[in-house]
């Protein structure tokens, strides 16, 4: 009967499995939290983080394992359980009913009546108040921000009562400012008693903000720290499970020739809203230009729109001088402009999810025999090839990719584009989702291309990564350029910014 | 306290709980289908049992009335006839994610307009005005295919409900033109379409009129298209996501459209054989509710054609056999519909088990 | 002008079967369901309704049979799409071939059973289905032709129209609903209990399907049983959704629009020489417009629920 005396925790996990078909993603993990403590879950993609915190809100259910909440155990059957539990999970992805308002979100699911516009108003007012938070409560979700959905989904949870937060990778699509201004919010949370949960894999973070961390790897429990006694290597040495420098190479290539150049670039998005607006900049051979912005900035109609797979509205997109506005996607490929991006889903675009790597391999080059049969032959061949070069592990070549690993799906990818030789190679979100093993694959085979001389265009969205990586960085905000600096000497709170719009005196000009 | 103290406390209770598979082996596949298959027999049979007859008896009778005679064995085939054709131009449809569930009336307008050659213009030479009346039975399914696909490509406008509404637009032209400008003036009263003459009719080849000969091309055909064409291979692209395809360099919009009129193309080969082989004339029950029925034996073959071509085969063994249990047990036509859901919602249910397990795990409840 | 009148009523008359097909459709919709079994839901609810009230004498109980008979079929549309997941196309196909076959074979079983030539409700049923005459209001000229004298299952559906759109649109179960329909993951997350709502609310949009079954057998084939009975009714009614933009209210006016197409042909002078055809093609030309025009537009707002059509799973991946 010790629990009676020492205070209960808020949370307690005992040895939690949850395994989807053969793959355990889940193996026996412990955890807990205390009373008004805030505990940072670290570790890195795929090693069942999101996973774990499922199954306190009630998506998932584990297969064995027990949870205690505030010393009782219980059985969460559904995210309603988790609910009256006192448990609140703000998703990665927001979980919002895009054609409500915020406050019809924010009431949504809950007991009460449905109250006129203006009391939901007053009540969400209030909750705004008192914890620092800003919304317009009748604004249509579709109309909003990255950072406003998140602060409805917020609101959401507080409206609520609930007593613990549990936020998954909360800032993968804020700036250092809204990420500071989020933390701010969270310390007020805990101050008035609260527990928290932060998912995170920013090492940083989990510094600033945790009083603990519980660090996973690979579906187990590894150890649980005060966050104190930790610094960045000692955390990366437990994530990763040895020590690794995280120092991404960036190697020089002295022939930098101009080979692709925006002028005055205006794109509409496919919904008819404005995309970009007079983008102008240029990037050279032999150099990798990194693209920030808060997502949604324009990152997706640029890309697009050097692909020829939007509509360019004004402007020209000069191609060794030669002007490539209207053509033909198939025409842009075969000029050497190979575009890859990596959605949010990870597999929406570029990889056909249901076909095997050889299919795949095919995508863009399946068309270029005579006759209307298709060859198979060459793919497969290529496809061999890649599984060796870039060390691919599939059961084998015909097995979907869908059935594959996120790292491995990636290099299919990147390796097809790669193999298309080309002159330039533009690559969107190219380590969502991946450990960091593999992400240091995928930036070893980005410098490799562009010592090779091919000008590398990398949209990301971790600024840390982007300041190692690239040579210039262009920062977008609302579709526009707000700046392009050169990467060694420029910071991430300058970067930070400029995604927000802002002037800052002081730019290191890209030279 | 420990966690087996607190259980205890609990009552025990039982959830089901609906877990993804991995991919389960194609054994198992076949063993599930047909259990779910022969699950279906038995409820049909308590079915029957429920209206008074012997089950046995009428599946017996349904498996011979399909088969017993070379005149069985004819009639069952040209009912899978057009049953098949149309499953597979649906598949193509399908294929792509477009769901055309307008076979109805693409058949129609397939049958309609290779009807306007056979009534109108029967004194032409029987080898020109087969070939004829085939282009103009694809042309005009095809074309009714390509309307609610221009829609789609330019306005992302819903199929499933355009291709809805031709059916019922194709079905009153039909009643239309046979009300007034193309009925027969020989017949007195109740209007009709005139009989084709001879030249219009396709032949006989084994007893059975050419149209068995023009599926099992169509049949083959459609494989090779599907599996070993670059147009099969945008078809798959294109049906699991067109951003992919765009992004690939191919025209999304011109392989829906030409997707679209080959699949009612191929609907509309359908309607001219039934005018041209079967019936011999044009009339607003041209389709016998194939285009409905073609959707479900494609969605159940799983889109491959070869199991189209045994599952159109199954439905017309027991539709025929049905015609054959109504005469000999005195039951209603519509006794063949009911018997036809049953097995139906069997094997569609059946698809939940393929995909998904339930486990039983206990339940201690939150409260 | 007294023809005019009476072509109106008419067609609020002949509007009103679709009606509830329609707003059966929509609360089916609502929570993310395409159901084109409303023709088989409608039949069945047909056949039921007409049964129970050949053998009780009921009216009431005809129309509660009707409802429970056509609520029964949703609920089997129900357990293969919300629990077993199957496609919904493939299932509400199949649900019409089984509904419409299944009505047809208890009619030819029920001749058979009773040794009759031809089935027709008694006259305690058929006289409370002529038009009710609200005493005082009728009297009134045209006002009262116009508003105040129909038959009962006509002021049930308006009332039904309003009240569905009270429920979806002034309460928090109304809002909770949409929100299924939009986006099953969200609602699930905000803990709203979607299987459990999913099941209600196609269940009772069968139900209204089935009273509008009931009305083709005995208002339109005036208490006579016949096979086919609904003769397409439902389809038209999947049309009509699209056409009152998943509105109950708009339902009211696109039902006596698309009452009065159908009515059209018999009140206009045969000298005019339309044939009877096109006037039967009308509906579903201007629903094929009305599709048409509304994805040109494509606007968030009076569209089909997001998620309409897919299937939800909770531990999706």
């Amino acid at each position: 009967m010790e629990t009676a005396k020492t205070p209960v925790n808020a949370i307690e996990c005992k040895g939690i499995t949850k395994r989807f078909g053969t793959v355990v993603a889940n193996d026996h993990i412990d955890l807990s939290v205390k009373q008004g403590e805030i505990l940072a879950l670290l570790g890195e993609n795929g090693s069942g983080k999101t996973t774990l915190m499922n199954m306190l809100s009630g998506i998932y259910h584990p297969d064995e394992g027990a949870i205690f909440i505030n010393g009782e155990e219980v059985r969460i059957e559904s995210p309603n359980d988790a609910q009256s539990l006192g448990i609140g999970m703000i998703h990665q992805h927001f979980k919002l009913v895009e054609v409500f308002t915020a406050a019809q979100n924010i009431v949504l699911g809950t007991k009460e009546k449905l109250e006129k516009p203006k009391v939901m108003q007053q009540k969400i007012a209030t909750i705004c108040n008192k914890f620092g938070l800003e919304v317009d409560s009748n604004k249509k979700i579709y109309d909003m921000s990255v950072s406003e959905k998140q602060t409805v989904e917020i609101l959401k949870v507080l409206y609520r009562g609930a007593k613990i937060l549990i936020l998954d990778e909360p800032t993968a699509v804020l700036t250092p400012q809204e990420t500071e201004k989020l933390f701010s919010i969270l310390r007020k949370m805990k101050e008035q008693g609260n527990s928290i949960i932060i998912i995170t894999h920013k090492l940083n973070e989990v510094l600033d903000i945790s009083d603990r961390v519980t660090i996973l790897r690979k579906g187990k429990s590894i150890e649980t720290v005060n966050t104190k006694d930790c610094d960045v290597s000692s955390l990366t040495e437990l994530m990763v499970g040895r020590a690794v420098s995280l120092e991404i190479d960036r190697p020089e290539n002295k022939e930098k020739q101009a080979i692709l150049k925006c002028v005055d670039l205006t794109i509409d998005s496919l919904d008819g809203t404005k995309g970009i607006e007079d983008v102008n900049f240029e990037i050279r051979t032999g150099e990798i230009l990194g693209i920030a912005g808060v997502a949604g900035s324009g990152q997706k109609e640029l890309c697009e729109g050097i692909a020829g797979l939007l509509p360019v509205k004004k402007g020209a997109i000069l191609y060794k001088k030669e002007n490539i506005v209207g053509k033909k996607p198939l025409e842009i490929i075969n000029l050497g402009i190979s575009m890859s991006f990596v959605p949010e889903d990870r597999l929406g675009m570029g990889l056909v999810a249901s076909m095997g790597m050889t299919d795949n391999v095919l995508l863009k080059s399946y068309n270029k025999g005579r006759g209307p049969f298709i060859n198979r032959k060459p793919a497969k061949k290529l496809a061999q090839e890649l599984v060796k070069k870039l060390d691919i592990v599939t059961p084998s070549i015909e097995t979907p990719v869908r059935l594959m690993s996120g790292g491995n799906v990636q290099k299919v990818l990147l390796g097809r584009e790669i193999e298309s030789s080309p002159n330039v190679l533009i690559t969107a979100y190219p380590v969502r989702g991946l450990d960091i093993n593999s992400s240091y694959t995928i930036y070893n085979l980005l410098n490799e291309q562009k010592m090779k001389n091919v000008a590398v265009i990398y949209v990301g969205e971790d600024l840390d990564v982007l300041l190692e990586l690239c040579d210039n960085i262009m920062v977008m905000c609302h579709g526009k350029v707000t700046g392009i600096v050169n990467a060694k000497k420029t910071t991430k709170e300058q970067l930070g910014m400029l995604m927000t719009g802002q002037e800052i005196k002081e730019v290191a000009k890209d030279e | 306290m420990s966690s087996t103290e607190t259980n205890a406390k609990k009552q025990n209770r039982f959830t089901l709980r609906t877990v993804k598979r991995a991919q389960l082996p194609k054994n198992k596949v076949a063993m599930l289908r047909l259990a779910a298959l022969l699950m279906a027999l038995l409820a049909g049979a308590v079915f029957i049992m429920i209206i008074g007859s012997n089950p046995f008896a009428v599946y017996k009778t349904m498996v011979e009335g399909a088969l017993r005679s070379k005149l069985a064995i004819y009639g069952t085939i040209k009912i899978m006839i057009p049953l098949l054709i149309t499953s597979l131009g649906i598949t193509l449809a399908f294929k792509m994610k477009f769901w055309n569930v307008g076979g109805e009336g693409q058949i129609i307008m397939g049958a309609l307009f290779a009807s306007y050659f056979g009534i109108f213009h029967g004194d032409w030479p029987h080898a020109v005005l087969i070939p004829v009346m085939f282009l103009a039975g694809m042309l005009g399914g095809g074309l009714t295919g390509l309307l609610p696909a221009y829609f789609k490509a330019k306005y992302n406008t819903n199929e499933t409900l355009f291709t809805l509404m031709l059916n019922y637009i194709a079905l009153n032209l039909v009643i239309f033109l046979r009300e007034g400008p193309w009925a027969d003036p020989t017949s007195p009263g109740y209007k009709k379409f005139a009989l084709f003459t001879e030249n219009g009719r396709l032949d006989k080849v084994f007893g059975v009129h050419a149209g068995w000969i023009i599926a099992l091309v169509l049949l083959i055909l459609t494989f090779i298209y599907l599996k070993y064409t670059k147009h099969g291979y945008e078809i798959d692209v294109v049906g699991e996501s067109t951003a992919t395809a765009g992004y690939a360099g191919m025209n999304v919009k011109k392989i829906i459209l030409r997707t679209m009129f080959i699949s009612g193309a191929i609907c509309g080969i359908a309607g001219m054989i039934e005018v041209s082989g079967n019936a011999g004339t044009m009339s607003e029950g041209v389709t016998r509710g194939v285009g409905f029925t073609a959707i479900i034996v494609a969605w159940l073959a799983g889109l491959k054609p070869w199991s189209i071509f045994i599952i159109s085969a199954l439905f017309s063994i027991m539709e025929k056999g049905s015609s054959v249990v109504e005469s000999t047990f005195g039951l209603s036509a519509a006794c063949a519909d009911v018997l036809q859901g049953i097995i139906l919602f069997f094997v569609i249910g059946c698809e939940f088990f393929i995909r998904f397990k339930v486990t039983i795990s206990k339940k201690g409840g939150t409260n | 002008m007294s023809m005019f009148i009476s072509f109106l009523a008419a067609a609020i008359t002949a509007g009103t079967p679709i009606l509830f097909g329609t707003l059966g459709e929509i609360i089916t919709e609502k929570v993310g369901h395409l159901n084109l079994g409303v023709e088989g839901m409608m039949a069945i609810g047909a056949c039921a309704g007409f049964m129970v009230g050949y053998s009780t004498d009921s009216f009431f109980l005809a129309l509660i049979a009707a409802f429970a008979a056509g609520m029964l079929a949703a609920l089997l549309y129900g357990l293969l799409t919300i629990t077993l997941m199957a496609n919904q196309n493939v299932t509400g196909l199949t649900l019409t071939i089984f509904g419409v076959g299944f009505a047809n074979f208890c009619g030819f079983y029920a001749r058979k059973a009773y040794g009759v030539e031809s089935l027709k409700l008694p006259e305690n049923i058929t006289s409370q289905m002529r038009n009710i005459n609200i005493p005082g209001l009728s009297d009134i000229p045209v006002i009262g032709q116009l508003f105040f004298s129909y038959n009962p299952f006509v002021y049930l559906g308006i009332i039904t129209a309003i009240l569905l759109s009270i429920y979806l649109n002034k309460t928090k179960t109304g809002l909770n609903i949409r929100a299924i329909g939009e986006n099953p993951a969200s609602a699930d997350a905000a803990g709203i209990k979607v299987t459990k709502w999913k099941y209600i609310n196609v269940g009772l949009g069968g139900g209204i399907c089935g009273i509008g079954g009931a009305f083709t057998i005995m208002i339109i084939n005036k208490g006579v049983w016949i096979s086919d009975c609904v003769g397409g009714l439902g389809w038209i009614a999947v049309a009509l959704v699209i056409f009152a933009s998943w509105s109950p209210t708009k339902a009211i006016f696109g039902s006596f629009v698309f009452g009065a197409l159908r009515q059209l042909k018999y009140y206009v002078p045969s000298s005019i020489g339309i044939p009877g055809a096109l006037y039967d093609m009308l509906p579903y030309v201007i629903t094929t417009i009305v599709l048409v025009a509304a994805s040109v537009r494509s606007s968030k707002k009076n569209s089909q629920p997001a998620s309409c059509g897919i299937n939800y799973f909770r531990e999706e991946r």
